[in-house]
């Protein structure tokens, strides 16, 4: 069990190692220079081969990459101009937790109203509840959520003014005003997971249904609502676990625009002025970070297993 | 065992009337009459489709979309059919349980065995938590787990299929049921193992004074075990007595053709009954049978012989019913 997590540790590094590869090497393709962006419109050619050499940028693309790795490795992530600040310290202090507060709110939305909804739905196959839940779920998987975000803010901070219109307060120091202000981004980024896991509930939870230890429990005497959320929705944790994990990198992909409809300022935000103002240093460091959250998350997903399927435990 | 004579006296804990279960087009069981008395054990016998296991599924209730129709009497509660959900809720476990073809399956594989009884327990018999986990020890112990203390915290997978039936058969005995009813419980285990948990059962509930339907398609295997025994081919029931006397002195073809087959098992030489169940869509409107029967007269095909007793002879009593125009 132990050595099992050990080898799954060592094989989120290495595919740390060629996500940081592969970024630093787009980051280097992408058009636009960044001393240039530096320097604004005038500067002399001395004072642009200077910058260059003091950033490392006239050396060969091996010695960057390992120059950088050395010190990002060491939690020296470098400085970033636009916000005038360590990058890791700005990082982790500032933006992470905006992104996971966001991100949590989303997931918990998504679970607390997708998997009742979806529990109904397979319940009530085939009734008019269930055609209903299915249209709510196409229209939540194809809406798109900035269109969704801007029209939330429109009619229930601007018309109804009972939200307010953007920012960001952190629920660790003041709770309840942190939620509410969290209500709508998190709403926004959910929308297309709530879909997604009351469809996904409904089809896994159709299945259990039908396996024989659901009649058995039926046959001696359990009412229908523990068939149901005891025997049934214990059975359909593991494929829902499995594809949130999976799904987590859409949600972070989608913490950007929501990030920027509502302005909190996360990761994501990070990431758009970042790449807008060439700052690779905080690009690649954006990226580790989504990189590192996803495969950590499903890293977590792959342990759980064992526990929420008495089958894979280890025998003992 | 086998000798066991009927006390008619007693009135019938079940009876099942003109049962008709219907799924979509296809008529799955036509008018099946059954009656149970107390204490006593019917083995429903014939072969897969025949809808054995339905008549045990539709006296649960449990049939889901199929259409039922007559009537299901359980002793004090009337008309089974006839009963909400609720109602039905109550009996399940109580008065009325069942035990699983496939016990693996039957089993939840996120639960352990022992909270899987022990829950059952605390609902039937309103038992405290700790009470319960005595009660499921003992109850383990009964049906011959070993080391029952520490199967309680046993995931069903962790058991072998001989085991996880000894697990189902306590969960079905939790509620100390009136009438138990066993659908093929031994199918999905080795031969050697059959016999324990078909003697088991037959052992614990007659040691409880209740009732049970087995479900087989073995007829020697039947008349061995239990009381009565009722032959069922496609959906119909086209002989039922005492278990002796429908082994020994069946009338019904198809009883005959059953017979032969697990005979000649015996000898080594392996027959099935000749040709196939028809189609329901080609189910001819008269006996069912009919199409595979070697004594089929002209009208078996086109009118449909209705479940007689046979009359009283010096060597058999009353209670042998057939259906058949042309018996032998």
């Amino acid at each position: 069990m132990l050595l099992q997590a050990l080898g799954k540790i060592a094989q989120t590094l290495v595919v740390l190692f060629f996500v940081s590869v592969a970024s630093f090497g787009l980051l280097k393709l992408a058009p636009g220079d960044p001393i240039q962006i530096m320097l604004g419109s005038e500067y002399s050619q001395e004072s642009y081969d200077s910058l260059k050499t003091e950033l490392g940028l006239d050396q060969p693309f091996l010695v960057q990459y390992a120059d950088w790795a050395v010190r990002f490795v060491q939690g020296d992530w470098g400085t970033s101009y636009v916000a005038r600040a360590e990058i890791f310290t700005y990082a982790f202090k500032e933006a992470l937790p905006v992104t996971l507060t966001l991100a949590s709110f989303s997931l918990a939305f998504a679970i607390l109203i997708g998997v009742p909804l979806g529990v109904l739905s397979a319940v009530k196959k085939d009734t008019i509840f269930d055609a209903g839940s299915a249209v709510l779920a196409l229209t939540g998987t194809a809406f798109p959520s900035f269109l969704l975000g801007i029209l939330l803010i429109w009619f229930f901070a601007v018309k109804l003014q009972l939200f307010p219109v953007m920012g960001y307060v952190s629920p660790w120091e003041n709770f309840w005003l942190g939620i509410y202000h969290m209500i709508l981004p998190g709403l926004t980024l959910s929308t297309y997971f709530i879909a997604m896991i009351t469809r996904l509930t409904r089809a896994t939870l159709i299945e259990v249904m039908e396996q024989p230890y659901i009649t058995a429990a039926r046959a001696r005497g359990e009412p229908s609502w523990r068939v149901v959320w005891v025997h049934g929705v214990r059975n359909i944790a593991m494929p829902l676990v499995t594809i949130l994990g999976l799904q987590l990198g859409v949600l972070l992909q989608g913490t950007v625009l929501t990030e920027t409809v509502f302005n909190l300022p996360g990761i994501g935000q990070m990431l758009t002025s970042a790449v807008l103002g060439r700052e690779y240093l905080v690009v690649q460091a954006g990226v580790m970070m989504t990189a590192a959250l996803f495969i950590g998350v499903n890293l977590l997903v792959d342990l759980s297993y064992p526990f929420l399927d008495p089958r894979l435990r280890a025998r003992k | 065992m086998t000798e066991r004579m009927t006390d008619m006296a007693l009135p019938p804990v079940l009876t099942l009337r003109d049962l008709t279960v219907h799924r979509g087009a296809a008529k799955i069981l036509d008018r099946v009459n059954l009656s149970l008395g107390q204490g006593e054990t019917l083995a429903l016998v014939g072969e897969s489709g025949a809808g054995k296991s339905t008549i045990a599924v539709a006296i649960m209730r449990l049939l889901g979309t199929a259409k039922v129709a007559g009537t299901i009497e359980l002793a004090g509660e009337g008309d089974l059919l006839a009963l909400t959900e609720r109602q039905m809720v109550k009996l399940r476990g109580q008065r009325l349980s069942m035990i699983f073809q496939d016990a693996g399956a039957a089993l939840n594989p996120s639960y352990t065995v022992g909270r899987q009884l022990s829950t059952t327990l605390r609902r039937t018999q309103g038992l405290s938590t700790a009470e319960a986990r005595k009660r499921a020890i003992e109850l383990f112990t009964s049906v011959g787990i070993n080391d029952p203390e520490g199967r309680m915290s046993a995931f069903p997978h962790q058991l072998s299929g001989g085991m996880q039936q000894r697990v189902m058969v306590a969960i079905a005995l939790a509620g100390s049921p009136d009438l138990l009813l066993a659908d093929e419980p031994t199918s999905a285990l080795d031969v050697t193992i059959q016999a324990q948990i078909v003697r088991l059962i037959l052992t614990l509930t007659r040691e409880r004074g209740a009732s049970c339907i087995f479900v087989l398609h073995d007829l020697a295997l039947a008349s061995q075990s239990c009381d009565r025994i009722a032959v069922l081919y496609a959906g119909q029931v086209v002989e039922s007595g005492p278990a002796h006397d429908v082994l020994e002195h069946h009338r019904h073809p198809y009883t005959q053709q059953l017979k032969s087959c697990v005979l000649e098992i015996g000898t080594k030489t392996l027959t099935a009954p000749e040709g196939t169940v028809p189609s329901h869509a080609q189910m001819p409107p008269g006996c069912r049978f009919s199409t595979r029967c070697p004594r089929a007269l002209p009208r078996c095909a086109g009118e449909a012989p209705p479940l007689v007793p046979l009359r009283a002879t010096a060597a058999g009593p009353l209670d042998h019913h057939i259906a058949c125009w042309n018996p032998e």
